[in-house]
């Protein structure tokens, strides 16, 4: 589905990927983990399409197309979603206007009429019952107010509305309690199926154990520099990222 | 070629104004330039009685003395009044029994303009005097508002057939001698909207006037009365647009509102005119004077979205007269390119209890100035008035900006006022937000300046707050990236 091919970006000159490749398939999840400025959100905003990022090498494959020449908005077509780690406010903009918008807009691009009323209201019933989402909260503005785990809870909401083929979900545990993480983490599960994949960009081993990758990543100051199965995390939770730093060094 | 004084003086003598000066051009316009005998020569034309033909030369005299106002945030080459000329009217002078009579291509532009009359005639519950180059050209549901005793119909029919009402109130709210713009209006208005509402009697549908500039060279000085009686209701929906111009149009109309004992006035407008090519060139220029007037426990308010022009200046206002009346000003401003808006309000408490709410949205685009205006002034015998203010502005882009100037006089302790003010940008992360959903810039702009303007389009009419919205996202188009 998505394959990444020696990916070389950055910002002002600045390069920050030095070289990624990742293939990710229909059905796998895959975890990126790294230490703070490794380039995990840079990678993420990337592969959204973010204008402020320069690839200055390598390729970005979905579903075997080259997405360069493709606009943010056009990838979001193709069903890539992102889950940011800072949701942005936009006062006086429902959740329920932007939804509605964000998924008409996607049905025009794909040459469907807009969603009829009732299958919309029937869909915000659904998707806001399986992140137990209070009605009063779609009503209002995005994200303005919201707390911490609210803005999570309302991008994975986002993400089940529009059902992208490829989900990132950019540090969607920070600023969760645990009873949030268990909310989030079981409807991201809950979504999971054969057709799409999930790449699931943290810190921490602690929403691993809720979301369980297939493969797990490690980005190191630009770079891929291990990959392995879910136990990966479990020994970077143990014995840190300067593991690997060294090991990475002794190679 | 123009005529020479001499040559328009001899022409006045011969009455031959009468049938126009250019019988052969398609409308018949007078010969710029602004003196006494023009003014006399309107008031001639519009076959108005005395009393009026001395009230506007009494306004012109004023507006001799009077210099231009400069104080606003606004630069641009000052018109020269004596090159414009000051009436135009469709060459047809008889009014139409139907729609049959109307000149086809007259049709065929409501129709651009998205006005078809057959539509609108069907649409229960919207009645048009439409304005076409300063001139009433149709009227309709006039005998559905007759039964109730509503009078709706151009100002010069008004002078004609109700000359006491005119009589007694044009004026009494702005003066012939008001400012540099009402003074020029009041002398050679050419023609405008009249709207009286019996005592106690709800107007059962929105009034609604659009009219349009589309002479190139002739001034626009539109002059709209509205009356409401003790008691009644009204909501009158004004809007405009104008077609593609080199020449710079001034425009500086007078609106007068009258609101007696427990009455209320709603007043809309959606603003369209051209705002000047993107190289700021040519524009209309948009001076205009509105006012209301509340008596006791009246209520009156305006509601503005303001897209167009090269120049706004105008400041809707409320004087708070009787005791206990409400005034209200809901405003959207988005100027783009090289546009310029000075405007706001002033709400002026007289009475006692008075109450008043000034909501302002300013969206500045491109390279323009958006400035917000308004003075809250407080009489020493307005015991316990109150008003909250809230002025924000939404910048896009770096090249714009946004002022805010409020002035507040209160003379009375009493008195409580807030004014609340922000200023932010739309962010190139809400843009990319938005695109990361599948809604493209275009779009995300629109959503992002709706939902910044929501509070004053939900107090317009629904069919006026859809227009309304269309229009903010047309006037912004390719104003970012």
């Amino acid at each position: 589905m998505l394959k990444i091919n020696n990916l070389h970006a950055g910002v002002e000159g600045k390069e920050i990927l030095k070289g990624i490749d990742l293939e990710v398939n229909a059905g796998e999840v895959h975890a990126i983990m790294g230490p703070n400025g490794s380039g995990k959100s840079t990678l993420s905003s990337v592969i959204a399409g973010k204008e402020e990022f320069e690839v200055t090498g390598g390729e970005i494959l979905f579903e075997g197309e080259d997405v360069d020449e493709l606009a943010a908005e056009e990838r979001a077509h193709k069903g890539i979603f992102l889950s940011f780690q800072y949701p942005v406010e936009i006062p006086g903009v429902s959740v329920t206007n932007f939804m509605r918008t964000a998924i008409n807009e996607t049905r025009k691009a794909r040459g469907l009429e807009e969603m009829p009323a009732s299958e919309m209201l029937k869909k915000i019933r659904e998707k806001s019952e399986l992140l137990e989402i209070d009605r009063n909260f779609l009503s209002r503005s995005l994200n303005e107010g919201f707390s911490g785990g609210e803005k999570k809870r309302n991008e994975i909401f986002q993400m089940a509305m529009l059902e992208p083929r490829l989900a990132i979900l950019d540090e969607t545990d920070s600023g969760l309690d645990i009873d949030a993480l268990r909310i989030v983490s079981n409807g991201v599960n809950k979504l999971r199926s054969k057709d799409n994949a999930v790449i699931v960009i943290t810190h921490y081993q602690r929403l691993l154990d809720y979301i369980v990758p297939d493969f797990v990543h490690v980005l190191l100051d630009g770079k891929i520099v291990k990959s392995g199965t879910a136990e990966l995390a479990h020994v970077l939770e143990e014995k840190g990222y300067d593991w690997i730093k060294q090991e990475k060094v002794s190679n | 070629m123009a005529y020479t004084e001499e040559e328009l003086k001899k022409e006045l003598e011969t009455k031959e104004y009468e049938y126009g000066f250019y019988t052969d051009i398609e409308s018949d316009t007078f010969p710029v330039g602004l003196n006494e005998d023009i003014v006399r020569a309107i008031s001639k034309k519009k076959e108005e009685p005395g009393w009026m033909t001395e009230w506007r030369v009494e306004a012109f005299r004023a507006w001799e003395q009077m210099k231009e106002p400069e104080w606003a945030n606004i630069h641009y080459e000052k018109p020269d009044f004596q090159k414009i000329s000051y009436y135009s009217a469709p060459k047809k002078k008889d009014k139409y029994n139907s729609l049959d009579e109307v000149d086809p291509e007259l049709l065929d532009t409501f129709n651009k303009l998205g006005i078809s009359l057959e539509e609108q005639k069907r649409l229960a519950g919207v009645a048009i005097d439409v304005v076409m180059d300063s001139v009433s050209v149709a009227t309709t549901f006039r005998e559905t508002l007759a039964e109730k005793g509503i009078i709706f119909c151009s100002i010069s029919e008004a002078i004609r057939e109700y000359p006491e009402l005119v009589k007694k109130y044009i004026g009494t709210v702005v003066p012939q001698r008001d400012n540099f713009y009402a003074a020029l209006n009041s002398a050679v208005f050419s023609d405008g909207s009249f709207c009286y509402i019996p005592e106690g009697v709800r107007c059962p549908m929105e009034l609604s006037t659009y009219f349009r500039i589309n002479q190139a060279g002739t001034g626009q000085f539109e002059r709209t009365l509205v009356i409401a009686d003790k008691g009644s209701y009204v909501s009158y929906l004004e809007g405009c647009t104008a077609p593609m111009r080199d020449e710079n149009q001034l425009h500086a109309a007078v609106v007068e509102l009258i609101a007696l004992d427990d009455a209320e006035i709603k007043y809309s407008t959606v603003q369209n005119w051209f705002p000047g090519g993107k190289d700021g060139k040519g524009g209309v220029f948009n001076f205009v004077t509105k006012r209301g007037l509340c008596e006791t426990n009246a209520k009156i308010s305006w509601t503005q979205v303001e897209t167009g022009s090269a120049i706004t200046w105008k400041y809707p206002s409320c004087v708070l007269k009787g005791d206990h009346s409400v005034g209200e000003f809901y405003s959207i401003a988005v100027t783009n390119n090289y546009q310029q808006a000075d405007t706001g309000t002033k709400m002026i408490h007289l009475g006692k209890n008075t109450r008043s709410t000034i909501i302002s949205k300013g969206i500045s685009a491109g390279k323009s100035q958006n400035s917000y205006r308004g003075l809250v002034q407080v009489n020493s015998r307005a015991a316990n008035a109150r008003n909250f203010s809230q002025c924000d502005s939404l910048l896009m882009g770096n090249n714009c900006g946004a002022h805010t100037f409020p002035y507040i006089e209160a003379k009375n302790k009493t008195a409580q006022i807030e004014h609340e003010a922000t200023t932010s940008k739309i962010g190139e992360d809400q843009i990319f937000y938005c695109n990361q959903r599948g809604i493209d810039t275009e779009k995300a702009i629109a959503l992002i300046v709706n939902g910044f303007s929501k509070e004053v389009l939900n107090k317009l009419p629904m069919e006026f707050a859809v227009e309304a919205q269309k229009l903010l996202e047309i006037s912004l188009e390719g104003s970012v990236g």
